[in-house]
């Protein structure tokens, strides 16, 4: 499959009163037609920020500092304004945790998904009208006619966030952004918007960025993973290989905190030590040396750079090439194969 | 603590005048034991009553009907001041402990001012029980003199753990600690939980959304639905063999940290939102959702049975 998006060590920084602060550094992936890639990690890593510099959202403060996204071959940042915003809604879209922040309230839903259809593909408001009722049926809105006369209010979290994916799908874009789309939703929804999203992309073949901090989703969802940790991404591989071996101590740390549901009851997860940085105070060196089990003095004073441990299995760690990791994580590895549910 | 057919009825404001006396019962009929120095959990999607179950049992929310024994003694109708020891015993910490500490006071003063108001320790020797206090949720003396603002989620999420345990509770009814937390973190602060357990003999009722937290702490779980208590048993026998529906089809919602899974997938999904509490489906509540509900769960109301593994459905799974 070809590449539909690249993300090429992106820099992205923020000017406040209190000066500037970087909060993504150096990062850089690529996914490709019809895949979906999940950006995890800890709150305040960075994965929003990322979303939205692609999607040229990041408002007064942020800029993009250095390196550059490419869709389709276009670098966007030498694209003039109007095509750009042609090129957001129609080829890329899209949908954040919240959908109520989105949805316009004093605005029917249909009416809303019109527009969206009238501005992107020129149709006239009747054809238009019978796009966006079909578009709410596909994605599993009961009496599509009548909800389409109401407003946004009257709708449940999980309904709103389904009118969003209705709105973002109905140009059928080539690149889905999904900022932590169920956080919000009980369980019982999420999992219906998850399997929503995996047959609508089955169906249209478009690809998603998905962003979460929620290592189930990205398990159910993901085809390819970056771990991002304080601003870097720390590890990126196919789903497969980031839950099977994981080789970053950090992602490692990750999925040994999830709750073991096979383990006998009173059982301890093991935690990561201490907290995340801010970002005024990032350490030198390795930015997880203070948590980290395997901290050397290498790591506290050279940063390690994301190199490959595998074909296309990317690293941040200075052992991630010798035997001394591989052997701790084999270990984890073992604990790691009983987790069932 | 025993909570007998309790029941937590909230007026529906600006109803139709046709329903005027109607009522979100957010609790209805509820009876469940917490054994001392055990953990409940107690599960359920949002709006199906959990916070509220917690917040009767205290009496920070006046039931409508049912009766709380604690302790041995019948607290259900207690007045005020005669509640104030009980009280004392029983706490809650919360999802945000930030809303409970006021920002403008150092922790220091926080953790005092409940020790000053109702002289549990002598005027002198307040520091040195706010530090034992921090040292018991594994926070530095020095953390005393600094506010609400300079901590992370998680050492809040400590302090107000701390601030419950000055009170020397007995019970606390802990509603959703880790949900706002990062999973690195949620499990530092289960980790506490259950170590203060076992040093201070505590009982726990432990509400939450995450299977996983609530399978880590919990010897027994609750499942509630529309105001319901609809599965009661062991933690492990529940995870293993749901008897409800609903437990069941809860459970396979969460997806599991194993992209293996995913080829399983023939997961069956529990369709539509929940009803409105305020009116409920007759019958089985969840007779709307079930794919197993017969005419007889439209019409009559399944009672939780009084077994160890308790649960409230006509046709329950093997
Ligand atoms: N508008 C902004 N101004 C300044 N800093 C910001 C802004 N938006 C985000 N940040 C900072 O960038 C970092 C990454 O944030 P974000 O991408 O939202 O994290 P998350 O991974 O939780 O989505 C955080 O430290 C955050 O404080
Ligand atoms: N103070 C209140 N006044 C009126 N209705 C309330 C109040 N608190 C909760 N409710 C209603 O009671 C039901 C149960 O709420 P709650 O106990 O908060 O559920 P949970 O904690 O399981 O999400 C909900 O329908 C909610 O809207
Ligand atoms: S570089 Fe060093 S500190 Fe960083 S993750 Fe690797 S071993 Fe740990
Ligand atoms: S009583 Fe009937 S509707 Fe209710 S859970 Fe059991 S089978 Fe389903
Ligand atoms: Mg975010
Ligand atoms: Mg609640």
């Amino acid at each position: 499959m070809g590449e539909l998006l690249k993300v090429d060590q992106l820099q992205i920084k923020f000017r406040s009163e209190q000066g500037e602060t970087v909060s993504v550094e150096d990062v850089s992936f690529t996914i490709r037609h019809g895949e979906t890639m999940a950006i995890v990690g800890e709150s305040g890593c960075g994965k929003s920020v990322t979303s939205l510099a692609i999607m040229g959202l990041l408002g007064a403060g942020g800029t993009i500092a250095k390196g550059s996204v490419r869709f389709q071959d276009t670098n966007l940042a030498s694209l003039p304004e109007r095509q750009l915003r042609k090129l957001k809604g129609s080829q890329m879209s899209m949908i954040f945790q919240e959908p109520m922040t989105s949805l316009n309230p004093v605005m029917t839903i249909g009416r809303q998904i019109e527009e969206a259809v009238r501005l992107h593909l020129k149709s006239p408001r009747k054809t238009a009208r019978r796009l966006a009722i079909d578009m709410l049926r596909k994605v599993g809105i009961p009496r599509p006619e009548s909800i389409a006369k109401a407003y946004p209010h009257v709708l449940s979290g999980g309904m709103r966030q389904r009118v969003m994916i209705a709105i973002a799908l109905i140009c059928q874009p080539k690149l889905l952004i999904a900022d932590e789309p169920t956080t919000a939703l009980d369980v019982t929804i999420q999992a219906q918007i998850i399997e929503l999203m995996k047959s609508l992309q089955e169906e249209t073949g478009t690809a998603i960025l998905l962003v979460t901090h929620d290592l189930g989703v990205v398990a159910a969802m993901a085809d390819q993973v970056a771990v991002m940790y304080a601003g870097q991404i720390v590890e990126a591989a196919d789903v497969y290989t980031l839950f099977r071996s994981p080789r970053h101590p950090y992602t490692q740390g990750l999925l040994n905190s999830i709750p073991r549901l096979d383990g006998g009851k009173g059982q301890r997860a093991p935690a990561i030590p201490g907290q995340v940085p801010s970002l005024r105070e990032m350490p030198a060196g390795c930015r997880f040396h203070p948590r980290c089990p395997y901290a050397k003095d290498r790591c506290r004073e050279r940063q390690p750079r994301l190199s490959f441990a595998g074909e296309e299995h990317q690293v941040r760690c200075w052992l991630a090439e010798s035997e001394e990791l591989e052997s701790a994580s084999a270990s984890d590895d073992q604990r790691r194969k009983s987790v069932a549910l | 603590m025993q909570i007998e057919r309790l029941s937590t009825h909230y007026p529906v404001r600006g109803a139709f005048l046709s329903r005027r006396d109607k009522a979100v019962k957010a609790v209805d009929d509820v009876s469940l034991t917490l054994y001392e120095g055990e953990t409940v959990g107690l599960v359920g999607e949002s709006g199906c009553g959990k916070s509220t179950l917690g917040r009767t049992i205290i009496r920070l929310e006046q039931s409508s009907g049912g009766r709380i024994r604690f302790e041995g003694r019948d607290i259900t109708h207690d007045p005020p001041k005669k509640l104030i020891p009980a009280r004392m015993r029983m706490q809650m910490i919360f999802q945000d402990p930030y809303a409970s500490l006021n920002p403008r006071m150092r922790i220091v003063d926080t953790l005092s001012e409940p020790l000053l108001v109702h002289r549990l320790v002598e005027r002198h020797e307040i520091r040195r029980e706010v530090d034992r206090l921090l040292a018991l949720v594994g926070l530095p003396s020095s953390a005393g003199n600094r506010y609400p603002h300079e901590f992370s989620g998680g050492q809040r999420q400590r302090i107000g753990i701390a601030r419950a345990l000055s009170f020397r509770p007995k019970l606390l009814v802990c509603d959703e600690p880790v949900s706002a937390l990062d999973v690195s973190i949620q499990a530092q602060i289960l980790n506490l939980l259950q170590d203060l357990q076992e040093e201070l003999t505590l009982t726990y009722l432990f509400i939450a959304h995450g299977i996983g937290a609530v399978k880590q702490i919990s010897k027994r779980v609750a499942v509630m639905y529309l105001g319901k208590i609809v599965e009661l048993a062991g933690t492990e026998e529940l995870f293993r063999r749901p008897r409800h529906p609903y437990t069941q089809l809860l459970l396979n919602a969460y997806p599991p940290p194993d992209p293996a899974y995913r080829r399983k997938q023939s997961r069956v999904i529990l369709h539509g939102d929940i009803p409105s509490p305020a009116n409920p489906p007759a019958g089985c509540r969840f007779h709307t959702r079930c794919p197993y509900a017969q005419q007889r769960c439209r019409v009559e109301t399944p009672h939780l049975s009084e077994k160890e593994h308790a649960v409230a459905c006509h046709y329950p799974l093997a």
